[in-house]
């Protein structure tokens, strides 16, 4: 499930649905500081909860051209591909 | 014309909010002047502080007041340069002899403030080939200086050696130095950091560390040398990095090193180099301020004794506070307008805390720092946790 980008979209949504204070209508699309109304901390914060996930460490520099989820899950899975 | 303050909105919005609700304005506060090292002077009210981070008292001492004074009139007021240009003043480099010698170490190099010596020390020890493993709930200091480095910067998670372990295991391909970078004593929650447990973690993956004692120094260790001294791992930390300006009372940072390569970040510390070097006055206060506190370690165990106090006054009061005893005791509240009237309450009674609002603290929630001295009576804290607990009881928090 988390080999492809759409996986760990897929696993980012699961996990951010787990709160209920997240919009319930949320997509791959959907904009991580704009639509989920994260602020820098709480992305850094729910940012590390996934990289247990997939045993994976993102530079906090990456996070910078970050925007939606799909962009985390493809920063995801490259880090994870650069790993293996 | 594109507007420049644009993207403040956001934060203009939320300033609004929370000051639209709030009867004064709580990055405003005034201390007219300080009565005492425990009273000041805010709105006309005499006020007890416990919001300061002057632990031992020794902004107020009179060695160090009258050093300042005597250096003044014999020096002048400033060195009107930086110290590799024309701004190293023997004064300068007797007060690194004299902390090196504190610290038993051979290095230490004095900057114009603590926020410098993070930023100067962070950016001239690693670059973007470097990884640095910060502790999440580090000071702004230390993420600026890492941003300023450009190398990768890696969170783990606060005070969790088996998070950090973990990261370091990620990284044992890469080619780069990697720095470990751990606080004492945290300044918003007073939690204590594992540096023991960091030590053994960074000598089995061949990393360096560096701890921030900022909040620790003076105050905890048989000597006052802080959390490594207190954990007896002090061989173990590569750079202690400090500040003046808590339990020595004045202004200015350090950073401390056995490393011999620490003499060439005098010529690559840009926070080092491009700055002018703290007032003549300033280091003869310094220097007082360390021969005060060395002289009188019963102001250690009165702060230890008050630091309990406090700590177990807040918690009989019924209020959420952390776990370690230290100088620093945050009460954690449920939400920001209930932290902003409790604040405001306990100033109007007397009472001078810190308000600390997300997400300049951990988990975002607000919190209500206090911080004790080794100068307040038990009279003095006693009626700060009444007060403390008179107001919780109109807030029910």
């Amino acid at each position: 499930m988390t080999d492809s980008v759409a996986g760990i979209s897929g696993m980012i949504i699961e996990k951010l649905l787990a709160n209920p204070k997240v919009p319930r209508d949320i997509n791959g699309n959907s904009k991580i500081v704009e639509d989920l109304a994260f602020d820098s901390l709480a992305v850094m914060n729910f940012v590390m909860e996934i990289e247990d996930e997939l045993d994976v460490s993102v530079p906090l520099d990456k996070l910078a051209d970050i925007r939606t989820i799909n962009d985390l899950a493809a920063c995801l899975h490259t880090l994870k591909a650069s790993q293996a | 014309m594109i507007d420049i303050f644009a993207k403040h909105a956001a934060l203009r919005t939320a300033y609004e909010g929370l000051t639209a609700v709030s009867p004064r304005n709580p990055f405003e506060v005034v201390i007219e002047r300080p009565l005492s090292a425990t009273v000041g002077l805010i709105e006309g009210r005499e006020t007890l502080l416990f919001g300061t981070n002057n632990y031992l008292g020794l902004s107020q001492s009179t060695r160090a007041v009258e050093a300042a004074v005597e250096t003044a009139r014999t020096m002048g007021v400033g060195t009107t340069g930086s110290r590799i240009a024309n701004g190293t003043f023997g004064l300068h480099q007797r007060l690194e002899k004299r902390l090196a010698s504190f610290f038993g170490r051979k290095h230490c190099m004095v900057f114009s403030t603590g926020y410098q010596a993070n930023l100067g020390t962070i950016s001239a020890l690693v670059n973007k080939d470097d990884v640095l493993l910060l502790d999440a709930d580090s000071h702004a200091s230390i993420y600026d200086g890492a941003k300023l480095s450009g190398a990768q910067v890696i969170r783990f998670r606060h005070n969790d050696p088996v998070d950090l372990e973990k990261r370091l295991a990620r990284l044992k391909d890469h080619p780069g130095a990697k720095l470990i970078i751990a606080e004492g004593i945290y300044s918003m929650t007073g939690n204590v950091a594992p540096l023991d447990k960091f030590v053994d973690i960074k000598t089995r993956h061949g990393a360096y560390l560096m701890a921030d004692e900022a909040h620790s120094f003076g105050v905890l260790g048989e000597n006052g040398r802080g959390v490594a001294e207190m954990q007896g791992c002090e061989d173990g930390i590569d750079f202690i990095v400090g500040t003046f300006s808590k339990s020595l009372g004045t202004v200015g940072g350090y950073c401390i090193t056995d490393h011999d390569g620490v003499d060439l970040m005098r010529l690559c510390s840009r926070p080092y180099m491009f700055t002018a070097s703290l007032p003549p006055e300033i280091i003869a206060a310094t220097l007082a301020a360390l021969d005060d506190m060395e002289a009188r370690p019963e102001l250690r165990v009165k702060l230890q004794e008050n630091a309990a106090r406090l700590h177990a006054g807040l918690k009989a009061a019924g209020l959420q506070t952390g776990e370690h005893v230290s100088p620093v005791v945050a009460v954690t509240l449920e939400n920001i307008p209930q932290a902003v009237g409790f604040w405001n309450a306990l100033l109007e009674n007397g009472v001078y805390v810190n308000l600390s609002l997300p997400p300049a603290t951990p988990d975002n929630r607000p919190l209500l720092r206090c911080s004790v001295m080794a100068a307040h009576s038990a009279e003095e804290i006693d009626k700060a946790t009444a007060v403390f607990k008179a107001v919780a009881e109109h807030f029910h928090a």
